[in-house]
């Protein structure tokens, strides 16, 4: 459903936040705005405004996370791992658009940076979005090798070169969800459309040329929901930290419905 | 939603406007824009049916600021559309869609809506000037 607004609970923008300073003397002062949620005070969501000095700051917008975290306020919660854009666990809003805190430098953000979770997604804890409904529609698209033929008994199952090829860039993905919260269809309809990572991954086994569940896959996608609510707004691609198409892999489906019924 | 009682994170409220939103809304307002102008055409053709009077009416109304104003929001609306359904067209067939294409066709779209709406609102205009 169609929600502009943000339901009661959720609304900040009244919520007065807290504001941490700079220390006396600093002098390259960045001030990052953070939206907070704290699920054991029963407050609404509000923005923290912390001031930082990026001359005691490493350069990408995880480490002013931790340097928060470590030095501000330690009840900052936020998901991260790699630190090196493989894991995708710190995805979240940055200045506007999903991206990975930990592949975005600070010098990218104009002005204030301001940092949201995952956007249109319940919220567990400050930027750590639920993101059980996102795992489930992975899972749903059947994300393994589907074979009825025996493998060869004394190799594996080969491809060409041009083969792995159509699957290198699908495989390529994190699961980071930066996709599929950037997308309005998604917002609107994440119930039932799948969103673009999950139809980037079942693309990934639809092309796979050692798939022999190709039929299965686009029967389970004909749907007006799960594949159709696709409108080509192309915010995914936009979004994706790893330069990764996945409007490009829907259109692919897309056709791919079309040619089967010929 | 659920009933965890969890809030739900800012959405349009925080995303950047982007190229991609911008043209995908306003293909879809453009498009409920044409399909309320039917209604206009239906008046024109009310208006036609009954008698010269009528017509005479409807065309002074048209051809006034308020009228000329409409008529050429129609004709951008039109061509935007247009411009825009191609777009998607080239994008359903498996081309330009990627990010480069996508940001090149979007300028070239709202160019050719320009370029063609200011063309056809000439046309509309023309008749005024040598009736």
């Amino acid at each position: 459903m169609v929600e502009l607004t943000l339901p009661k609970n959720s609304r900040y923008k009244d919520v007065p936040g807290r504001v941490h300073k700079a220390a006396v003397g600093a002098r390259n002062v960045k001030a990052f705005r953070i939206y907070r949620f704290d699920p054991s005070i029963g407050e609404r969501p509000r923005i923290d405004t912390f001031e930082i000095d990026l001359d005691s700051c490493g350069p990408m917008v995880l480490d002013a996370l931790l340097k928060i975290k470590n030095e501000v306020d330690s009840s900052l919660t936020f998901r991260r791992s790699c630190r090196e854009g493989i894991c995708g666990s710190c995805a979240m809003n940055i200045s506007g658009k999903n991206s990975l805190a930990c592949t975005t430098a600070i010098g990218e953000c104009k002005g204030d940076v301001n940092i949201f979770p995952l956007p249109h997604m319940e919220v567990i804890k400050d930027l750590v979005p639920d993101l059980t409904n996102f795992y489930a529609q992975y899972a749903s698209v059947k994300p393994w090798l589907q074979t009825r033929t025996p493998a060869p008994p004394d190799s594996e199952r080969l491809q060409s070169k041009d083969d792995q090829e159509k699957i290198d860039g699908p495989s390529a993905c994190i699961l980071c969800a930066c996709c599929s919260t950037s997308c309005p269809s998604y917002w609107w309809n994440s119930d039932r459309y799948l969103g673009p990572a999950a139809l980037l991954a079942s693309y990934r086994w639809i092309v796979d040329s050692r798939d022999e569940a190709t039929g299965e896959r686009l029967d389970m996608l004909e749907d007006p929901f799960r594949l159709y609510r696709c409108h080509t707004i192309m915010n995914c691609t936009e979004a994706c930290p790893k330069d990764l198409n996945p409007a490009k892999a829907i259109a692919e489906i897309k056709k791919l419905m079309v040619e089967r019924r010929h | 939603m659920s009933n965890t009682g969890r809030p739900l994170s800012p959405h349009l409220q925080v995303y950047r406007f982007m190229y991609t939103m911008a043209t995908s809304i306003a293909h879809r307002v453009t498009g409920a824009v044409l399909s309320l102008s039917l209604i206009l055409f239906i008046l024109w053709l009310v208006a036609l049916a009954s008698g010269p009077v009528y017509y005479h009416a409807l065309v002074v109304l048209l051809s006034g600021p308020l009228g000329t104003v409409v008529l050429v929001g129609l004709l951008a609306s039109f061509w935007y559309h247009t411009c825009a359904g191609i777009r998607h067209l080239f994008w359903d067939s498996g081309i330009g869609i990627n990010k480069a294409a996508a940001r090149l066709s979007a300028y070239a779209i709202v160019a050719t809506t320009i370029v063609l709406t200011l063309l056809s609102s000439y046309w509309l205009v023309m008749p005024k000037v040598h009736p």
